[in-house]
């Protein structure tokens, strides 16, 4: 891992639109080392387009992100070399249905990273053996359920070995009682020191795992602290109401 | 024993070189729709990616040939390529080159439809996640989203295939003598010596029809199986 307080991720004035529309207004960010950082807010304040921003699968109308000082873009050549480098994992998994799990998780590290195939063989059962999918390692997608398609999307991000980790609502389309074995995941690789940004619906999930949490509203960042602060203690009135609105009483 | 072969009409297949005549039929029947299908496969998945692609004019155009192609009944599309050319444009087609090219628009139409399908199908996310994972376009294609097509469209394509190699029983209609002709030449030949000859050659055919198709069949369930895992 990376000396911890190492600023690794710059988000600098990012600003973007679809048509006449800002979805993001001009975000700045910054993210550590080891850090786990939390963005939430309500649907279409921008937070899963910031998120795809990050590794580039949206163009970027203004402003700048790098990665230990290397611009993120779209429409450079080294994109996809950036992209080993930060992985990302979906809320619709989107395993390769044609491939069984094991090749699930080699195909980028034989393909893109041309690692020896013994080699990312035996880390991708070492990562199924720690998801506790050994047995499934033959199977296809179509034959796990969601929560362990999920675990298998989140190792196959791990085996290459990203220096950030984006998880983009990775829990919303699982069936509740799948929730947990995807989040206890995510929490013992928060433990591990790795740096993630993770976008989540999950309050209870948030204020476990998150270092930092972020609150978007309307493509702006209206508040950010600690999980303690920002779920306990909110200083914005949105912050207080958008809180207010996940309560039933 | 020998009666029965002789009432049901098999007996004339043992005269002269009738059951190789048969065989040589079923032979052109299958170089047709085998030419045919060597062009529509790469053509009409070619068409189908450019389907794929939201162009206004391009898929209003393949739009307008597939529904022409499959309007028009195979022999009436035998008949204006055959006389039609020959009568309209001057131009002197053979047989096999008029029906060669029915074939293959008729293929080229079914198999593009296939393929856009097919493409259109693969969801969004199945690009994302490949080219979050660093694969760049070209990695993208090969491993993750042209083998899911090619699945995809794989039955219905061994479909198409036999499907062409049945029509191909039409193309009698404008002079050429394949399988179903021989059988027809062959009946009214021994007319007097074997009035029964109709059922033992068209079973004939049909066993050779069979024969041609079924292994097709089988290998499409065996590709289909092995797709689904």
């Amino acid at each position: 891992m990376d000396k911890k307080n190492e600023v690794i991720l710059t988000i600098g004035h990012l600003k973007k639109s679809y048509g006449d529309t800002e979805v993001l207004k001009d975000i700045d960010l910054e993210i550590k080392s080891g850090e786990v950082v939390v963005i939430i807010g309500p649907s279409g304040c921008g937070k899963s387009t910031l998120l795809r921003c990050l590794n580039g699968l949206e163009k970027t109308d203004e402003g700048r992100i790098l990665l230990h000082g290397e611009p993120v873009d779209p429409k450079s050549a080294g994109i996809f070399r950036m992209r080993e480098r930060i992985g990302m994992v979906f809320q619709s998994y989107e395993l390769f249905p044609h491939k069984t799990i094991l090749k699930n998780i080699t195909l980028a590290p034989l393909k893109v990273q041309k690692r020896k195939k013994e080699e990312a063989e035996a880390e991708a059962l070492a990562l199924l053996e720690r998801i506790g999918l050994s047995a499934h390692r033959d199977k296809y997608p179509s034959q796990l359920s969601g929560g362990q398609k999920q675990r298998v999307a989140i190792a196959r991000a791990l085996i290459m070995h990203p220096e950030l980790l984006l998880l983009d609502e990775i829990t919303a389309a699982l069936d509740p009682e799948m929730v947990r074995e995807v989040l206890e995941l995510v929490l013992s690789l928060a433990k591990e020191g790795r740096t993630m940004l993770i976008v989540t619906h999950e309050m209870a999930f948030a204020e476990a795992v998150a270092d930092r949490v972020i609150f978007m509203d309307g493509g702006s960042i209206i508040e950010e602290g600690t999980a303690e602060q920002i779920f306990h203690y909110p200083k914005t009135e949105r912050l207080q109401r958008f809180l207010e609105s996940l309560k039933f009483d | 024993m020998e009666s029965i072969i002789t009432d049901l009409g098999f007996d004339v297949l043992f005269k002269g070189n009738n059951a190789m005549r048969l065989l040589e039929g079923l032979l052109v029947a299958l170089r047709i729709s085998m030419i045919a299908v060597l062009i529509s496969l790469p053509l009409g998945g070619l068409l189908g990616v450019l389907m794929s692609l939201k162009r206004k004019g391009i898929r209003f155009f393949g739009r307008l040939y597939l529904e022409i192609i499959r309007i028009m009944p195979q022999m009436v599309l035998l008949f204006i390529v055959y006389f039609g050319a020959t009568r309209a444009f001057g131009l002197k087609l053979s047989p096999e080159l008029s029906s060669l090219i029915v074939f293959s628009l008729w293929g080229t139409a079914e198999m593009s439809d296939l393929v856009r399908g097919a493409v259109q199908s693969i969801p969004r996310a199945q690009y994302e996640s490949s080219a979050a994972l660093g694969m760049n376009t070209a990695k993208t294609y090969c491993f993750v989203i042209v083998p899911q097509i090619i699945r995809r469209i794989l039955p219905n394509t061994i479909n198409l295939i036999t499907r062409m190699i049945k029509t191909t029983s039409l193309v009698m209609m404008i002079g050429i003598v394949e399988v179903l002709k021989v059988g027809q030449q062959i009946i009214e030949a021994n007319r007097k010596s074997s009035p029964n000859a109709a059922f033992g050659v068209f079973a004939t055919v049909f066993l050779l029809y069979f024969l041609a198709c079924y292994p097709i069949s089988l290998l499409s369930r065996y590709l289909e199986k092995k797709a689904n895992g």
